[in-house]
């Protein structure tokens, strides 16, 4: 396909002289592999930003956890030109990432843009966490184009899920277009229709400056990178810049748009998209949804929107090699450069040793830190069952904000708050009642019901954030044969019956399996875990009660029977060489073995009995 | 200051290969390269001479044998000559002690009057047979072929020869009783032996045992109900009038105990004739070649066929040290315990693993249940 222009022959349309009817910034929503990358991809082939040679699959992905995991985290934007009606217009893609945990990540890369591409796989009908990003596009007010895509599948079923579309949007179902990413077909029209459906920007173009950062970067060589949409006036290269939030002066380095890679410009003008560069070294000084200023004549007002990201999730990282600790402080920190949602201290665990108390915005960031500690840095790490916050009040008036279990204070307990979510679960119409059972289990309320599609139901639940960061993904998952999509949005918080389950071993309490649960569940989780701890704890040479307890109340136990024989019953004159190194193997085996009390419990029986529990697994809902 | 040796002879020749049996041993009596069993005995009396060399070229002349113990594989599966030859030729390079302990093990069918009394005369003091177990159906399942009634009387055969009798049993074989037991251990001590040896059966991974295992034919062994058999054993012998002096090993008398094995549990020194055998001499212990035919080769070269050796530690013969006294009932110097190990001692000896007298008298000694767990208690000693 040849593109309707090449990019240096737009001398109209330059980067900060393109007036703001030309230029057209939209985003596209879509679950994680309904294909908006390939989409993506064709739509740069298409307009020649990138040609079929230069093409690398999937090119918006950058990291390669993202690419493996089939999301996308850091969203990124490009610059297209793109010929209409014999007119040049600037197309800017801006990407947004495609998941639960980074809704507000996700509402400033809604808040950059005038439009928005719903990119609805033709095969599978639209998701949960979709339907919550088209809610909140709506919200924005952004300009809707649905899009079915992959209409070359022998799967899809365009007619039924045109109509469910059509009634989400509020489009007969003919008005929703077909596409295929791979094969090309429907695109070129798809781009037309960006250009006469969405609004141009409206920015006051003589105002002071006003630029949104949607995304920030850190970057080896450049230190970070910061996107940004320009709303009023301009940037000019040279200039000195202040971030409102913070007040903080920054030089500019450099300042250009994207197409495919960063080009330097004179400067972005109102209603374009581009990036810049200040030299700063930490994305905390470049914080997503922040106002852009110039120095000089700046603006009064920062853009509507703001607010610091605030971690929901919490779980203590633990090296397996405890002398991996400064690896893992290291790692963090070079993490936290371009994370500005991630933070954790230090947490000493009297199971697990020294490691973090690491706060996340949701699961499925949990999941790619710990994934790319993991990978990046050749860690491996124990984490503990995810936790949330909680706010507890003692009779005495005293309040605790408790991030981690061990946390939480010995005494009369008043009132215990837990934080709220909004879930919306997306299911075919045959799981409503297992998708019920679980929601009740895990003491859900519904707020509503909606069919979708004849066969496709909207569930809407306020559910504790505590109970969805357990297991309950792993449960929708299994209940739902994987079909069951999920999103949810903490909205609150409420008081509840909650209570601290100790796990102890011999009488002495393992920090790393103490969780607070529902006093109605307590009892179920100290017989589970216990009966967990039976099997993965090897005998010793003594008996050892494990015992779950609220408090000083024993609620379950097991008991692990004393080892009676350990013991080779050959030794003789061959035997003693092999014999002695087979000792070494077990000295050694030992060392890696932590001391509980007199216990000796193996690394892996912390691994497995958290794993399991973690339910860390499947939260994005995405079906196998 | 005089010096003795223990030497040890492997006889790598079986009838039968059992199941659970994962030894250095042959079944075929016609191996190439001059293994075969009719060559054993000289390649061994050649392994002899080239061992003495090589000791006395290192500086360790010996002044005496004091036992010597055939084992295997089946070593009366070669003619008693061939036995009583190679005890001949040996006599010949170091004098034989005038108390030596000459052992041989034995199947109970691999024997006849005549040839237990041809071992007597040609010097054997000692024949531990391989009785395993009275039971049909476990000897089925562990390969043996002899019938049980043959082993009182090959006991009695052995006795009227002059011969001190052991019986070795195996517990544990997938599908054998409490009560299976119970009858083999009274069928042994009923033969009026002054000596038993008891051990559980272990499945190497590279025995026809462990592949039925793996296959769910058999039941895998639970260390429980090891542990009840050992203490049924443990409650007859003594009943009977024997007393353990180690882990696997009971005597009627002191001076019935097996000194050959003791040398090996007291760090003395001993050759290893015969393929795969191992010998230690003073920290350095080396192993032979496995195969007959490589062991025969090696020989014919004027070579040691020795396969490897390591000089073990001053560290490493204080583990050993650890590791082998403990089991034996005259137990441990607990001077011999490093200084940081020193606390356990008083942890097993509150948790009933160690005699809490013996250890007031400066010695580790192991309990009935500190023996089934040697060695987690060993694990705990050792630096």
């Amino acid at each position: 396909m040849t593109p309707r222009i090449a990019a240096d022959e737009a001398r109209d349309i330059l980067p900060a002289s393109t007036p703001q009817e030309r230029i057209r910034n939209f985003c596209i929503i879509a679950h994680i592999d309904h294909g908006k990358s390939t989409l993506a991809d064709r739509m740069l082939q298409l307009t020649g930003v990138v040609d079929e040679r230069a093409m690398r699959a999937q090119y918006l992905d950058r990291m390669d956890i993202e690419r493996e995991r089939g999301i996308t985290v850091k969203s990124q934007a490009v610059r297209m030109p793109w010929q209409f009606d014999g007119t040049d217009y600037v197309l800017n893609m801006i990407d947004t990432p495609g998941h639960v945990d980074f809704t507000y990540e996700v509402s400033r890369s809604l808040a950059a843009c005038e439009g928005a591409i719903l990119l609805v796989d033709a095969a599978q009908g639209i998701e949960a966490q979709t339907l919550a990003n088209l809610y909140l596009a709506m919200e924005h007010d952004l300009t809707i184009i649905p899009v079915l895509n992959k209409i070359d599948l022998p799967g899809a079923e365009p007619e039924k899920y045109a109509a469910e579309i059509g009634q989400l949007v509020g489009v007969d179902p003919d008005e929703v277009l077909r596409a295929s990413g791979k094969t090309g077909q429907g695109v070129p029209d798809l781009l037309d229709h960006v250009v006469v459906t969405l609004p141009p920007p409206q920015g006051q173009e003589e105002a002071p400056c006003r630029a949104m950062i949607f995304d920030s970067v850190y970057d080896t060589y450049r230190g970070v990178v910061t996107y940004i949409r320009v709303f009023d006036g301009s940037l000019t290269s040279r200039e000195r810049i202040d971030m409102m939030s913070t007040g903080a002066h920054h030089e500019l380095q450099e300042i250009g748009v994207i197409s495919p890679e960063p080009r330097p410009t004179q400067g972005i003008g109102p209603g374009e998209v581009g990036y810049l560069i200040t030299g700063v070294k930490d994305v905390r000084q470049s914080k997503v949804g922040d106002t852009v200023t110039t120095s000089i004549r700046g603006a009064e007002e920062p853009l509507p929107g703001y607010s610091e990201p605030k971690p929901m999730v919490f779980s203590g990282l633990f090296p397996i090699d405890g002398s991996d600790y400064p690896v893992l402080r290291d790692a963090l920190d070079k993490l936290k450069l371009n994370d500005a949602a991630l933070n954790y201290e230090p947490e000493t665990s009297t199971a697990l040793g020294f490691g973090f108390r690491v706060g996340f915005l949701g699961l499925l960031h949990l999941e790619i830190i710990r994934a790319r500690l993991e990978r990046e840095f050749s860690l491996e790490l124990i984490a503990t069952a995810p936790s949330v916050v909680y706010q507890v009040k003692m009779e005495d008036g005293t309040e605790v904000e408790v991030m981690n279990p061990s946390d939480f204070p010995e005494g009369k307990v008043a009132e215990i708050r837990e934080p709220m979510t909004k879930a919306t679960i997306l299911v075919p119409s045959e799981f409503i009642g297992a998708v019920m059972d679980l929601c009740q289990s895990k003491r859900g309320s519904l707020d509503g019901m909606d069919y979708l599609s004849e066969d496709r139901v909207e569930l809407r639940y306020t559910l504790p954030l505590g109970e969805i960061v357990f297991d309950f993904f792993d449960q929708l998952k299994s209940r739902t044969k994987g079909y069951a999509s999920l999103d949810y949005d903490v909205t609150g918080e409420q008081a509840a019956d909650l209570v601290k389950v100790d796990m102890l071993l011999q009488g002495d309490p393992v920090d790393a399996f103490s969780a607070i649960v529902h006093r109605e569940q307590a009892y179920h989780y100290g017989v589970e875990m216990a009966g967990k701890l039976k099997n993965l704890i090897p005998r010793q040479q003594f008996e050892v009660p494990i015992q779950a307890a609220i408090g000083s109340r024993i609620i379950a136990r097991e008991n692990i029977r004393a080892i009676r024989k350990d013991v080779l019953s050959k030794c003789y004159g061959g035997d003693i060489s092999r014999k002695r190194k087979l000792l070494e193997k077990q000295k050694e085996g030992k060392k890696r073995m932590k001391n509980i009390g007199s216990v000796e419990v193996p690394q892996e029986a912390f691994i497995t009995a958290l794993s399991s529990d973690g339910g860390t697994d499947g939260k994005d809902g995405k079906k196998k | 200051m005089t010096r003795g040796l223990s030497v040890y002879v492997h006889v790598p020749f079986c009838a039968v290969r059992c199941g659970y049996c994962d030894f250095n041993t042959y079944t075929a009596t016609e191996l190439g390269g001059g293994g075969s069993q009719r060559e054993y005995a000289a390649n061994a009396m050649r392994e002899m001479d080239l061992v003495q060399a090589a000791d006395e070229a290192a500086g360790y002349p010996y002044d005496r044998v004091d036992t010597v113990f055939f084992g295997g594989g089946t070593p009366t599966l070669l003619p008693a000559d061939d036995l009583v030859a190679m005890l001949d030729h040996l006599r010949g390079l170091i004098p034989l002690a005038a108390d030596a302990e000459v052992t041989t093990e034995a199947n109970p069918d691999s024997v006849t009057r005549a040839s237990l009394s041809r071992l007597a005369a040609g010097g054997v003091t000692r024949v531990s047979f391989g009785m395993q177990s009275a039971v049909r159906s476990v000897l089925a399942t562990l390969d043996r072929t002899h019938d049980p009634e043959r082993v009182p009387q090959a006991v009695a055969w052995a006795r009227e020869a002059g011969l001190d009798v052991s019986l070795d049993l195996i517990y544990g074989t997938p599908g054998e009783t409490i009560a299976d037991v119970e009858a083999s251990v009274r069928a042994a001590l009923d033969c009026g032996i002054d000596h038993m040896s008891a051990y559980s059966l272990i499945i190497e991974g590279n025995t026809a045992m462990a592949r039925q295992l793996r296959r769910g034919e058999l039941e895998e062994p639970d260390p429980d109900d090891m542990a009840d058999k050992y203490e049924l054993i443990e409650e007859l012998a003594t009943a009977d009038g024997l007393s353990w002096y180690e882990v696997s090993n009971w005597a009627r008398t002191e001076a019935q105990r097996c000194r050959h094995n003791l040398a090996y549990w007291r760090g003395r020194d001993w050759w290893g004739i015969g393929p795969g055998a191992h010998r230690h001499r003073d920290g350095l212990r080396a192993w032979n070649v496995k195969h007959p035919s490589r062991y025969a080769r090696m020989l014919a070269d004027d070579q040691l066929p020795v396969a490897d050796s390591e000089q073990v530690s001053a560290q490493d013969r204080l583990v050993e040290r650890i590791m082998l006294e403990l089991r034996i009932a005259d137990g441990l110097d607990v001077d011999t315990v490093p200084e940081a190990q020193q606390p356990s001692l008083a942890v097993h000896r509150d948790r009933g693993h160690l005699d809490a007298k013996a250890l007031a008298d400066g010695r580790a000694v192991l309990t009935r249940s500190g023996r089934l767990l040697a060695d987690a208690v060993i694990r705990d000693l050792v630096p």
